[in-house]
């Protein structure tokens, strides 16, 4: 059996969005905020058609357009007209059907779109590595350094804030820190996959611990695990990696809730 | 400790619109150390959003509120409800954000009468315990000013008696001042030191005897609410600990007999 170079870096690549994804995916679950998770991932396509349209780095183009995305979504969060769930419904398939008409404006070449939307390991360069690591190292500094104020905040907003919390701007910094890995993952997992591999693993997680940092962990072992069984079973059957990644992680999910619950740990 | 003449949070003729409707109309009020500031008034009266303007979570339209200098406040807030997927237990929440130690978890919640939950999840607890616990986190800041939006919610008609009167014990113990909202003056009479009856305005204010006389507060909540009049009041031979057991008053359980105990059940 042969292990190419590719599969290394996929490898690599993809336990390093797994372990971030851990911690800011459990407070996704905390916060519900699965939808924005996609709706940041559909707006990724948009910095895909713009790098290619412009001609810049995609990876710099994606980075920004869902940076962008998540500003725009926490500015408009703060009006109080629309659910939130209505203005992501707007932005997420706005954003997706925009990237999909500027791709299409994209002269002389034929854009694969399908190694967007479900990943592309083959496709995962040594300057893409070098991304995923650095934004993964970011992201996961960034929600260590929030962590305290963050679980407050998720606990509850008036409470975090009369305790001096800056409610606001931690919860900016969370939806950036979102924006980060759904970036630099989207290579790896693609645009239509990646909030399932942040929120499956912790909902995995959920059953099977008492404390919130427990659950971080787990959801971090969880998705690792989901990498690799994915990417082993990518490479025996020749199935998309992506695919194949929330597919382990969706089995691990099932088989956590068949355990029988006075088997869990003090969950619940 | 605040000078004793200086105010711990004083509203000035504050005026507060929310959506194009008048909910707080030129209110005056001022709560100083060590008192008990009741606020009673109708639903959709603005005492919730009296309490959220002093606290700073709500800005007022026009008016000036002023809180002492680095003021430690407890919030208890109205609604609170952690979400279910965040695994957490009681003593966990309640060290969260607060610099204390273990021991001084356990003593707060024994003296509010929840040291049974200390170990449980959040999210199993019951409506009783859980105010209990929110009560203690508000303790365990070592507040100057303790703010409770009707607190005993949640709690038995029986419980609530208990609960108004530990917090009137707490003001004692820990020297704080408390803020509160309460629906029903008969059981907030003996603890408060001063009432505000509020409808959008103050309507009228001063000590419980004088307000439960008085013609607006009448007028807001019609005579049959005034003590003693049209009420069908007995006594119980036993009453409920904080955990719902049967605690017998020791003595006669005589039933409609002429000795006067301390706790009425009034069904008005």
């Amino acid at each position: 059996m042969f292990m190419d170079d590719f599969m290394l870096r996929a490898g690599g690549a993809g336990l390093a969005v797994a372990l971030v994804a851990g911690p800011l995916g459990s407070f996704i679950v905390w916060r519900r905020m699965s939808y924005f998770g996609d709706t940041l991932a559909h707006s990724s396509l948009l910095g895909v058609a713009l790098g290619l349209l412009f001609n810049v780095g995609l990876n710099l183009a994606v980075l920004a357009v869902c940076v962008t995305a998540a500003l725009l979504l926490a500015a408009l969060q703060q009006q109080r007209h629309l659910a939130s769930d209505t203005i992501l419904g707007i932005l997420a398939h706005s954003a997706l059907a925009l990237g999909l008409v500027a791709v299409a404006f994209v002269e002389g070449l034929r854009v694969d779109l399908t190694g967007y939307l479900f990943g592309d390991i083959l496709a995962i360069s040594d300057r893409d590595l070098w991304w995923i690591f650095g934004g993964g190292a970011l992201a996961m500094l960034g929600v260590i350094g929030l962590w305290r104020p963050l679980l407050c905040m998720t606990i509850d907003e008036d409470l975090a804030r009369v305790e001096g919390v800056p409610v606001t701007w931690v919860s900016v910094g969370h939806m950036l820190l979102v924006a980060v890995v759904v970036a630099v993952a989207m290579k790896i997992i693609g645009i239509l996959l990646i909030t399932a591999l942040m929120i499956i693993p912790a909902a995995t997680a959920r059953r099977l611990v008492s404390s919130p940092e427990q659950m971080a962990l787990l959801a971090s072992l969880i998705g690792g695990g989901a990498v690799i069984g994915g990417l082993a079973a990518s490479l025996q059957w020749d199935t998309p990696a992506g695919p194949s990644i929330v597919v382990v992680a969706a089995l691990a999910f099932v088989a956590v809730q068949l355990v029988p619950h006075r088997r869990m740990l003090a969950g619940r | 400790m605040h000078a004793a003449d200086q105010p711990l949070l004083q509203a000035r003729s504050v005026n507060v619109t929310l959506d194009g409707r008048a909910i707080l109309n030129n209110v005056d009020m001022a709560i100083y150390a060590r008192q008990i500031v009741t606020l009673i008034g109708p639903n959709g009266a603005g005492k919730t959003t009296l309490l959220r303007v002093l606290l700073g979570l709500v800005s007022c339209s026009s008016g000036r509120v002023t809180r002492a200098r680095r003021l430690r406040i407890g919030y208890m807030p109205q609604r609170l409800r952690i979400d279910p997927a965040i695994p957490l237990t009681v003593k966990r929440f309640l060290a969260l954000n607060n610099r204390t130690s273990r021991s001084a978890v356990r003593a707060t919640l024994a003296e509010v009468g929840a040291a049974h939950v200390e170990n449980s999840q959040v999210g199993v607890v019951s409506g009783g315990e859980f105010q209990r616990i929110l009560l203690a986190r508000a303790l365990l800041r070592r507040p100057e000013i303790l703010v409770l939006d009707e607190p005993a919610q949640g709690v038995d008609v029986a419980g609530q008696g208990d609960l108004y009167r530990l917090i009137a014990t707490i003001r004692d113990r820990h020297g704080c001042a408390v803020l509160m909202i309460s629906q029903d003056l008969h059981l907030v009479m003996e603890a408060s030191d001063s009432v505000i009856c509020l409808n959008h305005h103050v309507c009228c204010t001063g000590q419980p005897e004088a307000v439960s006389q008085h013609p607006e507060y009448l007028k807001l909540f019609g005579a049959e609410r005034l003590g003693g009049i049209g009420l069908y009041k007995h006594h119980h031979d036993h009453v409920h600990d904080l955990q719902g057991e049967v605690v017998p008053l020791n003595g006669e359980p005589n039933h409609g007999g002429p000795d006067q105990r301390e706790r009425d059940d009034v069904h008005g």
